[in-house]
């Protein structure tokens, strides 16, 4: 299923976007016990607020989560060889974030087929949160 | 400014089992959507020895650390100073439930910007599994503000 939509892409093309629901409390709670990053300037609203932010943020470990999801969304994940994220702006509860990859080179290497991507997150009102890279190497004639 | 001098220091090696209820939960909490994450079942017949630690899974050694921060401690930053500026994360070999981890880190480097505003260490991760396989590279960098002190 992936396979062709692989072998179509161009240098230049997009990959499909990836949606995140709203940022909720939730959803920080839960990505907390998780991970085991108990930050309070992600859990306690109090505690944020001394912190001089208007209320909790989210995990910029989360946010990356879901930029990953972009990539494996449509490379088998063995594939991914670097994946990086420079964390540029602080996300808030109910941001509405949209996990954006394009392809911005593609090179034939012995017997491997290496894509470079470049990532982003952006905001609804298109606000960077979140800028990335990252190298996918298939092997060709890979079966799947 | 922060002491150079600390730029290599390495950190004593910590070893981490891939526990599979916990990567059910980090899959839950990212709301991974295929289940090569979550279902042994479907991780198996998909060609995986067991379920799939997701790319950004390793973050969550650090917090099984006695002292995840021991090297801000030892550069006398305070967590509450600090923000997480860059993650990379190199991959070598896929990471499964049941994989026994071995971490070895250090403090990759310290610089500055903006006439030393803003300074950033970055501190290196090796992991490898039972079978002495170098599986992937973390390198945090993080950020603190000087700002406040000029």
């Amino acid at each position: 299923m992936k396979k062709n939509e692989i072998n179509n892409f161009r240098i230049g093309d997009e990959i499909p976007n990836f949606h995140i629901k709203p940022i909720s409390r939730s959803m920080l709670t839960l990505y907390a016990s998780a991970s085991g990053d108990y930050n309070p300037i992600h859990i306690d609203s109090d505690y944020a607020k001394k912190s001089g932010l208007p209320d909790v943020i989210a995990h910029g470990m989360l946010i990356m989560s879901f930029l990953g999801q972009t990539i494996t969304n449509i490379f088998p994940q063995g594939s991914i060889k670097k994946f990086e994220s420079k964390f540029i702006a602080m996300t808030n509860i109910n941001d509405c974030l949209t996990c954006k990859g394009k392809i911005i080179n593609i090179e034939l290497k012995d017997s491997l087929k290496r894509f470079s991507l470049k990532l982003l997150v952006i905001d609804s009102s298109g606000k960077k949160k979140l800028s990335g890279s990252a190298i996918v190497e298939l092997k060709l004639n890979e079966k799947k | 400014m922060l002491d150079r001098s600390l730029i290599g220091k390495t950190y004593p090696e910590c070893f981490f089992l891939v526990n599979k209820k916990r990567l059910i939960a980090f899959a839950k909490a990212t709301q991974q959507s295929d289940p090569i994450y979550f279902d042994e079942d479907i991780a198996k017949k998909d060609g995986h020895p067991s379920i799939l630690a997701p790319l950004t899974f390793l973050t969550t050694t650090r917090y099984e650390q006695e002292k995840p921060y021991q090297y801000l401690d030892d550069l006398g930053i305070s967590l509450g100073r600090i923000l997480h500026a860059k993650q990379e994360y190199t991959n070598y070999e896929s990471i499964y439930a049941g994989d026994e981890l071995r971490m070895d880190s250090k403090i990759g480097d310290i610089y500055d910007k903006k006439d030393g505003m803003l300074e950033f260490v970055s501190f290196i991760s090796n992991y490898k599994n039972q079978k002495n396989v170098l599986v992937a590279e973390s390198v945090s960098t993080l950020v603190l503000r000087n700002n406040e002190k000029k």
